[in-house]
């Protein structure tokens, strides 16, 4: 069988460095000017979550100060900046570079290939990337301007007009927002056709589209989503920066202009944003329960047919942000309605999950315990989902803490897991290392009590009446007890994510060999060497089913014969 | 029997005792036509958003000037950009055929009818911005047209600069046949641009100067 046997080479990547001995200086320079796609996969995963714990110190500076009535521990204005922040940051400074991450880093070795279709378009969208998350920061010194007014952008993460046009948001703060999330934008765009791409014409012989595995089907329809979800933004942040520089009108209500279209164009780029963040969720989860559950993946076709039904459908829902703006009953009945589709293509998902554990010979290990989390939560954060999608309850409850809880529910309770579930899954392969089992058990069940003591509480909160963005509130409302669990809750959550960077830490030093495939998965990347070298297979591998590595290993029942 | 209809009957058959065949050569699309593909589906969405803004402000300017007052049909210049398409089609076909003499000469056309366009464009603005006296601050139509029209504009000089520098590569001999599909991709680039140029012709000067 063709590529079957992969040889330790000496200069892939992390092993090459060692080899050669090169000054620091040399080292670094190397990882600046790689066009290896693996490279820059870890680099995208490195900043991302280092950003991850910067944005979530902010979450946990705006939990302190909402953990007892009138805290006084930061002031309105830095209060706003935070939570601007805080919110920018976690969409575009940490989901989008740790979902890219990894899919830079799997869908090539997934596919039997040897690289992305465009190395250097790939370096040039990190760089990107790079610098326009530096940008975001770098407000906290620049955002004053000539005019020495404000510092960081306390405009919201969706930086609603007119709020955002010059005479309400003085100095460079906005214009940084604006400069940041475009040049980071552009850069995911530039990923995704690099993604496409790489799956539509670099999959190894016999990998047909019907035996790619689902997380590059998963892929190509996030990529895609991106190509059509991220443009919207970037064209309204032109128009912004026209509006703000060279006194254009788009949305200034002084000369006629409309605020309301600020709206619909950041909503037609937000929601489609939400299901580019949890795709790569179910890519992952598609690929770690069957494994786990020791089970081909039940209803591969219908999976697939699924997540393009839910990328198709996401892109004509986004009004559902702006019901309380009161629109035609027309308006609502249709985005209350396609809103209410997307259950139908995610249930089948989520039925599918529970269909392929059912029967399976389930192994708790730490990716497997993220994952079974995730379904549930995933399920929790859909039902309230299609609870908002009613417009008369969404104008009860908008803009209230139940909205927040519900979309942590999805960024964390679904994505962050999830990520936890892949770091956990391809770290063995990404380094050689295994990451411990005992102190990844003690972060998912911190990290699982912790998130459900802040989540769920806020979202009593939310039916209790309390207004999302407030920094603070008065003693009496009903609001204290429910604010200070879920500050507590925080501290397991900060627990569980140092146990994490330990675990990293330390396996990175002196963690157990993983050897070449220590999950007995069944796909390509787990054919190669842990690190892959920098061509990931010595020969080009050729496939007949979609578990290739299962028809390696039982010669005497291949997967062929079935599918 | 081809080895794609073995492959069929292959899938049909849940009892096979060898693995299914997979074509020779394997064969797959191009990097650089999947590539440019992607690139138009994306910056579709984004001239999209523009054409939304034109259309939405569409007679909600406060202030004169109106499209009517002030637009003509730019038809030479339309004719220019539409033509140019047509004839990078032909220098596209002459380089796959290996005559790149006769690939040299339309190259040049379409860069000529190219930079036409972008000319008469200017002259345009010029006439609006100085004998008019509309601006980008003037009122919605200004905001809306200016940025509209100039997104494609910018679109075309991105075009017309990549076309110049082709030609100069030609012209030192650098342009071989073996080049010609990537002169075909960059070929679809270049009628993207002239079908987004529809778009804003249809919008900016037959619709909003009803």
């Amino acid at each position: 069988m063709a590529g079957s046997i992969e040889e330790r080479i000496a200069f892939g990547p992390g092993a090459g460095t060692a080899d050669l001995v090169q000054p620091l200086a040399g080292r670094l320079h190397e990882w600046i000017i790689t066009v290896d796609y693996k490279r820059l996969g870890l680099m995208y995963i490195a900043g991302g979550l280092f950003y991850f714990v910067v944005a979530g110190l902010q979450a946990s500076t705006i939990r302190l100060q909402l953990a007892v009535p009138d805290a006084g521990i930061v002031s309105p204005q830095v209060f706003n900046r935070l939570l601007t922040l805080h919110g920018t940051a976690m969409v575009f400074l940490v989901g989008m570079p740790i979902l890219i991450g990894f899919f830079n880093y799997l869908v090539p070795l997934m596919i039997g290939a040897r690289d992305l279709a465009f190395p250097r378009l790939n370096s040039f969208g990190y760089w990107l990337w790079f610098f326009g998350a530096l940008l975001l920061y770098f407000s906290y010194i620049g955002g004053g301007g000539l005019q020495g007014m404000g510092s960081a952008p306390a405009v919201g993460w969706f930086a609603y007009a007119p709020l955002t046009e010059t005479p309400f948001s003085r100095g460079n703060s906005t214009d940084y927002w604006i400069l940041s999330i475009f040049l980071t934008s552009v850069g995911s765009t530039a990923t995704a056709i690099n993604l496409i791409t790489t799956a539509f014409t670099m999959r190894c012989p016999g990998m047909t589209l019907n035996k790619m595995p689902v997380l590059v089907w998963l892929a190509v329809v996030d990529a895609g989503l991106m190509l059509v979800a991220l443009p919207p933004l970037s064209a309204a942040q032109v128009m912004l920066l026209l509006d703000r520089y060279f006194g254009a009108h788009f949305f200034d209500t002084q000369a006629g202009g409309s605020a309301l279209l600020w709206q619909h164009f950041f909503w037609i780029f937000g929601h489609p944003e939400v299901y580019v963040l949890v795709i790569p969720a179910f890519a992952f989860a598609s690929e770690i329960i069957p494994v786990f559950s020791r089970k081909v993946i039940f209803g591969y076709e219908v999976m697939v047919a699924a997540s393009c039904a839910i990328g198709f459908i996401s892109l004509g829902v986004w009004a559902h942000h702006m019901f309380a703006v009161g629109m035609t009953p027309a308006g609502n009945a249709f985005f209350v309605t396609s809103t209410m589709l997307v259950g139908i293509p995610t249930g089948i998902k989520i039925f599918n999950w529970l269909g392929t554990m059912w029967g399976g010979r389930i192994r708790l290990r730490v990716p497997m315990l993220f994952s079974i989390a995730f379904l549930f939560q995933f399920l929790i954060s859909g039902l309230t989902g299609i609870m908002l999608a009613v417009a008369p309850f969404d104008w009860q409850l908008t803009d209230t803490y139940f909205v927040v809880a519900h979309f942590h529910y999805v960024l964390i309770g679904a994505i962050v897991f999830m990520i936890f579930a892949a770091i956990y899954y391809w770290f063995p392969k990404a380094t050689g290392k295994m990451l411990d089992e005992r102190l990844g058990q003690f972060h998912f069940w911190l990290f699982f009590f912790g998130f459900h003591l802040t989540f769920d509480t806020l979202h009593l909160a939310g039916l209790a009446g309390m207004p999302r963005r407030i920094y603070t509130y008065q003693p009496g409302r009903g609001f204290e007890e429910l604010n200070l669990i879920a500050s507590i809750g925080v501290i397991l959550q900060a627990l569980g994510v140092i146990t994490l960077v330990y675990n990293i830490i330390r396996s990175l030093v002196a963690g157990r060999p993983a050897g070449k495939d220590p999950w007995d998965a069944w796909t390509l990347e787990w054919l190669t060497t842990s690190p892959p070298p920098e061509y990931n297979f010595t020969q080009v591998p050729t496939v007949h089913s979609r578990r290739p590595l299962w028809d390696l290993k039982h010669p005497g029942d291949p997967d062929w014969k079935y599918e | 029997m081809s080895s794609a209809a073995q492959l069929r009957m292959g899938a049909a058959t849940h009892t096979m005792d060898a693995p299914p065949l997979i074509p020779d050569p394997w064969a797959l699309p191009s990097r650089g036509r999947a590539g440019m593909i992607a690139l138009i589906i994306t910056d579709s969405a984004f001239f999209t958003i523009f054409v939304a803004a034109y259309v939405f402000y569409i007679g909600k300017s406060l202030a004169p000037p109106y499209p009517h007052d002030v637009l003509s049909y730019p038809l030479f210049n339309t004719g220019c950009l539409l033509s140019s398409s047509l004839t990078i089609v032909i220098a596209s076909r002459a380089l796959h055929q290996g005559s790149i003499r006769k690939f040299a000469a339309w190259w040049f056309v379409t860069l000529v009818l190219g930079v036409e366009f972008l000319i008469g464009t200017g002259r345009e603005w010029h006439r609006l911005i100085y004998q008019v006296g509309l601006t980008l601050r003037t009122n919605l139509f200004g905001t809306t047209y200016y940025s509209l029209v100039g997104l494609h504009a910018l679109h075309v000089t991105i075009g017309a600069t990549a076309i110049a520098l082709i030609m100069g590569l030609t012209w030192s001999g650098a342009v071989t046949q073996q080049h010609a599909e990537r002169i075909e991709v960059f070929s679809w680039y270049w009628h993207f641009v002239d079908a987004v140029w529809v778009v804003v012709f249809l919008t900016v000067y037959v619709v909003s100067t009803r």
